[in-house]
């Protein structure tokens, strides 16, 4: 379970969430420049909450209080950034194999085929990032963020950067992972289509705060 | 042409001793300080930037007599040194790689510094979320990525160290067999009557040397490009 209550000023918005999420898809919906990122990137450890709290499973990653403060790179939580951020100088294999490296697992050969099949990357493993195309290197992005072993994926937009016909492309593989993989998301977008198809719980970000909450009717609004 | 005279040959070998030390020692101090000058803000940063320029401007012989005043028997660090743990430097072969490392030093920074500043940083964050330390995301995105960058420098930096001239002979003088390089050999053998035919073999080799580094130096630059994006 991950429990989130954060307070952050950025310039002239203050982000303020509170929420809880028990797995399966949890989207955050709202306009762009509504602090959805930022909720998230606090979530990774990317930025830290002015005041607040998160926790994941039991564990206290974030306590303002308390003063613990776990660094991104041990929370064990997945990244998938809307511009792919895959390394350049790695071909597909090794950008997938990267986060089991840093975490010291042991290789896991049937998991990476299962990745590979789940995100159809078997045809590319031995590309650099360099050559291939805006929806590849987003399944890329995403199979290398599992193989790290995350306990929650957390998404910025993932299909943000691709055109509609990208979009419908990569659609399906969302769900194959929400359905296969046994990962709890939380799932940033400001396209209703999208949290429509994928999201199990929905929260409507407004303006740094957290205006409604519920399934996808919370997508249409009153 | 490759008929070397004994003098000639052991400038052109004390000088590669010379610039391969100072090329080497100089690199991983050239690499911290291009990385705090691409990615950090402190107060006193812009004289960090002019202290790490000021050779390139400085007449050779005001900085060569700044490293005899420093580094010399007499100097504050140069009687720490000897003193302390018997490092003579002043009129050694190692004070001339000092020398030419503090010359070519900003020449070493300014590509690494550019491919520092290249990288994008969000590189790292990703790292940090597949469980890197900000140490191992260095070491195995940023680093590897400015490599083109590092190299590069170093060439610079080893083809600067081949010609320098007025800090190494302020500094430590031209002894034969001892600091006498390949510029202050030349510049020793054209006063001299005979010692034309000597002179013109060692700047032939100088120019090689030079000629071949600054082509090298280019290649790393445009690897570097095609490393960026991921080709």
């Amino acid at each position: 379970m991950l429990r989130v209550e954060v307070r952050k000023v950025l310039g002239a918005t203050t982000v303020e969430a509170s929420f809880t999420s028990e797995g399966g898809v949890t989207a955050l919906f709202g306009p762009s420049g509504a602090g959805k990122t930022s909720i998230i990137n606090m979530i990774a450890g990317l930025l830290r909450p002015d005041r607040g709290l998160i926790e994941i499973d039991g564990e206290t990653l974030d306590d303002t209080v308390r003063r613990v403060h776990v660094p991104a790179h041990r929370r064990r939580i997945g990244y998938v950034f809307q511009d792919a951020r895959l390394f350049p100088h790695l071909s597909v294999e090794q950008n997938l194999d990267y986060g089991r490296r840093m975490n010291r697992l042991p290789i896991d050969a049937a998991g990476q085929e299962r990745v590979a099949r789940l995100l159809d990357l078997e045809a590319l493993m031995q590309r650099r990032p360099g050559r291939l195309s805006g929806g590849e290197k987003q399944r890329v992005a995403l199979g290398r963020a599992l193989l790290a072993r995350p306990r929650l994926l957390l998404m910025d937009e993932p299909l943000g950067s691709l055109d509609d016909e990208r979009k419908s492309d990569i659609l399906p593989y969302l769900i194959r992972l929400r359905d296969n993989a046994g990962v709890p998301m939380v799932y940033v977008s400001h396209d209703a289509g999208e949290v429509r198809r994928l999201a199990t719980q929905v929260f409507r970000v407004q303006g740094g705060r957290i205006t409604a909450k519920g399934g996808v009717e919370v997508l249409t609004p009153r | 042409m490759f008929d070397f005279s004994e003098t000639a040959w052991t400038a052109i070998t004390l000088t590669m001793r010379i610039a391969v030390v100072a090329t080497l020692v100089a690199t991983p101090i050239g690499i911290a300080i291009a990385w705090l000058l691409a990615r950090k803000q402190f107060p006193g940063k812009i004289v960090v930037e002019a202290l790490v320029h000021l050779p390139l401007v400085l007449p050779p012989v005001v900085t060569g007599y700044l490293l005899l005043l420093t580094f010399g028997r007499r100097g504050a660090v140069g009687s720490f040194l000897a003193d302390n743990f018997g490092i003579v430097l002043s009129f050694r072969w190692t004070g001339a790689a000092l020398a030419c490392g503090i010359m070519a030093f900003p020449l070493l920074v300014r590509p690494i510094r550019l491919s520092f500043e290249a990288i994008d940083m969000r590189l790292e964050q990703a790292a940090t979320t597949l469980g890197a330390s900000p140490l191992r995301a260095f070491a195995t995105i940023t680093l590897p990525l400015a490599l083109p960058g590092i190299i590069a420098g170093m060439v610079l930096c080893f083809a600067k160290a081949i010609g320098e001239f007025g800090a190494t002979i302020t500094f430590v003088s031209s002894i034969p067999g001892e600091t006498q390089t390949i510029s202050s050999a030349v510049y020793a053998l054209i006063q001299t009557p005979a010692g034309d035919r000597e002179a013109a073999q060692l700047i032939g080799v100088s120019m090689v040397l030079a000629f071949g580094a600054l082509l090298l130096s280019e290649l790393f630059a445009r690897r570097a490009v095609a490393r960026m994006r991921g080709e």
